[in-house]
């Protein structure tokens, strides 16, 4: 099976002030129909940057796609006109966002927006579209959809609000949807009952997810394919198991040491003032990064040749890659 | 867990209404109920840790225990003393024992002031010591927190937001408190950060017998974190007992909720998907009787009449449910 997406090489550039900063650098995947991507990493890592990149949203200037193809089906949309793209963009690729009260219009009602993207993609009269703005949130399991249809994004509840975009950005089936931080703005219980949601639709629609998040327990429970970002750059790739059984690259064995896990009183003999593993350090900023690995800085195992070159990603075993001297 | 006998703080059925008020006389249309006669105690070197969902009242506990806002009702006994009811001048010494830590790292340190006055200043307001002792102090506290003393002279822009928390960590520790709030302070960190910070937090505690009323919607990081939990629901404490006892028996339908939404960083467990369904209600309009019943799959007719109060299951464990 061919894959839906298709993201080869992908480098993406901010000219600033102070200079030239490399917030996304030779980054591929692919993902299948049906199938959860994750990328996981921390803020500056280059994970939101890659997501507006696949939906052609960076601002430009100061912002610059400066190589690489993003492929939905074989077309590569970094070759379309604006007027393609526009098409594209919630027909075939959609995105959902963080913070949904941003990414909704304040002064239209949660119906009428909707129903537009049905009117705009699918050249549907205005009267079908409005049907299928209902059938969408009831579809997302939002109670009395005729009624929340009528209401403006100021009127829900932030859960209810994530339902309305997802409603919205799955109105006209499109085969990626690119999902950054869905859930990280709500609560636990409402957040369970989103990622349940995506799930069941993405099962229905088979659609191709990209899951950003900086939840390591999010994409254990939801994805099936994991990449680790840090400093713009891929640094580990390998399948959902696969990855959390042997972590592989310094970076991703500090976080998943650095969470405290709930349920460590259940059994497993933690005292209770056992220290947390710490990454020690920050983020480089993108501007000015480390020569070597990018890493090399913060990481315990890091030696001269760290310091001076920097590690290939490649295949270390079996379906799993990593870019590190020392994995 | 410390064994002290007379808890550090002692809060006793504090009440928080905010009066909603409407139209051009500005007349009180109804009351948010966001703290509903809540009572738990701290003792010196403990964390309790209080959890719950956006809108549950911790925050306002928070902010309440320390009367940044007024109660509407309740004590609060600070060392067997009742702050409720001193004045200003006379609640003005138990504020240095008192100190509090906030979620965001960037609203909560003035950007002109330079990071060694930010955390000098409660010094100065206390009046302690001349300017040279008092810099030395901040000098110190720099150092205690992971900050190196050549920074005082910084703007709180020139740090990053790990260094932010420590820098209003330091701020806490100047009068040499012996309770501290913090509210949210890792959440909004990245993780490899706040494991430094819960570190710090940890730390300090063992070295100086710090107590925390350590506020978070993170079930993991309270777990790990704490001696001791509260979990809240509009404005009540549904359930409050040793963090073991809590985490490995959850006894309220809302903890036991919340327990099992929080996903694991393990592909491989089998999870069990309790999920609940709806919002969190309005704290403006409550639903009768205990306030989880429409979201609780267990819910009988006397859950939508009669509110649960808090009851004592087994040693150390309270919880507010009619069926346990």
């Amino acid at each position: 099976m061919a894959p839906v997406l298709e993201v080869s090489g992908l480098s993406t550039v901010f000219h600033t002030r102070r200079g030239l900063v490399r917030a996304v650098q030779d980054v591929s995947f692919s993902v299948n129909a049906g199938e959860t991507l994750a990328i996981v990493g921390e803020s500056g890592c280059g994970k939101t940057i890659t997501a507006l990149s696949l939906m052609r949203l960076i601002p430009m200037p100061p912002g610059q796609i400066t190589s690489g193809s993003v492929k939905v089906d074989g077309t590569d949309l970094l070759q379309l006109d604006e007027r393609e793209m526009r098409k594209m963009r919630g027909g075939k690729i959609a995105m959902i966002f963080q913070e949904p009260m941003t990414a909704l219009n304040p002064l239209l009602t949660i119906g009428r927006q909707i129903a537009e993207m049905v009117m705009l993609h699918d050249n549907a009269s205005r009267a079908v579209a409005k049907t299928r703005a209902v059938e969408m949130l009831h579809h997302v399991r939002i109670p009395e959809p005729e009624r929340r249809a009528r209401e403006y994004p100021h009127q829900m509840s932030g859960g209810m609000r994530q339902r309305a975009m997802i409603a919205m950005a799955l109105a006209c089936k499109p085969k990626v949807l690119v999902a950054d931080e869905p859930t990280t703005a709500l609560d636990v219980t409402i957040q369970a009952q989103i990622l349940d949601l995506i799930g069941d639709l993405q099962k229905e629609f088979g659609t191709a997810v990209v899951l950003i998040t900086h939840d390591l327990g999010v994409v254990a429970e939801t994805a099936q394919r994991v990449v680790v970002m840090y400093a713009g750059r891929k640094v580990e790739e390998a399948p959902i198991k696969e990855i959390f059984a042997r972590p592989s690259h310094p970076y991703l064995r500090g976080l998943l040491n650095s969470i405290p896990r709930v349920g460590s009183a259940r059994g497993l003999d933690v005292s209770p003032d056992e220290r947390l593993q710490e990454i020690s350090g920050i983020v480089p900023p993108l501007n000015d990064l480390p020569v070597g690995c990018a890493f090399n800085p913060r990481c315990s195992l890091a030696n001269d040749q760290c310091r001076a070159e920097r590690p290939a990603f490649e295949l270390k075993h079996g379906d799993h890659y990593a870019a590190c001297f020392q994995a | 867990m410390a064994m002290d006998k007379t808890p550090l703080i002692e809060v006793k059925n504090l009440r928080k209404f905010f009066p909603i008020k409407k139209g051009l006389l500005r007349r009180t249309i109804g009351h948010v109920r966001a703290v509903d006669g809540v009572n738990f105690s701290i003792n010196p070197g403990e964390t309790l840790g209080l959890v719950g969902e956006s809108g549950c009242g911790k925050t306002t506990v928070g902010r309440v225990v320390l009367r940044l806002i007024e109660p509407s009702d309740g004590a609060i006994e600070v060392s067997g003393r009742d702050i409720t009811t001193l004045g200003r001048a006379e609640l003005r010494p138990m504020r240095r024992q008192m100190q509090i830590v906030f979620q965001d790292p960037f609203s909560s340190l003035n950007p002109r002031i330079r990071a060694g006055d930010i955390v000098g200043e409660p010094l100065k307001v206390h009046g302690v010591g001349d300017k040279k002792e008092r810099q030395e102090r901040v000098a110190q506290l720099f150092a205690r927190v992971g900050l190196r003393p050549a920074q005082m002279n910084n703007y709180p822009h020139q740090f990053s937001g790990g260094q932010r928390q420590r820098i209003s960590i330091a701020r806490a520790l100047a009068l040499d408190p012996g309770f501290i709030v913090a509210d949210e302070p890792v959440s909004a960190l990245d993780v490899s950060i706040q494991a430094q910070v819960i570190n710090l937090l940890m730390d300090l505690q063992r070295d100086s017998n710090l107590a925390y009323l350590f506020i978070s919607h993170n079930l993991a990081v309270v777990e790990h974190i704490s001696h001791r939990v509260a979990v809240m629901y509009l404005g009540r404490i549904v359930e409050y007992a040793d963090k073991a006892s809590l985490f490995a028996r959850p006894q309220h339908p809302y903890t036991e909720a919340l327990l099992a939404a929080v996903p694991l960083p393990d592909p491989e467990l089998q999870r069990t998907k309790v999920r609940v369904d709806g919002d969190v209600p309005s704290p403006i309009r409550p639903p009768p009787g205990c306030h989880f019943h429409p979201r609780c799959r267990y819910a009988e007719a006397r859950c939508k009449v009669e509110a649960p109060v808090l009851k004592e299951i087994a040693p150390g464990h309270q919880v507010a449910c009619h069926l346990r």
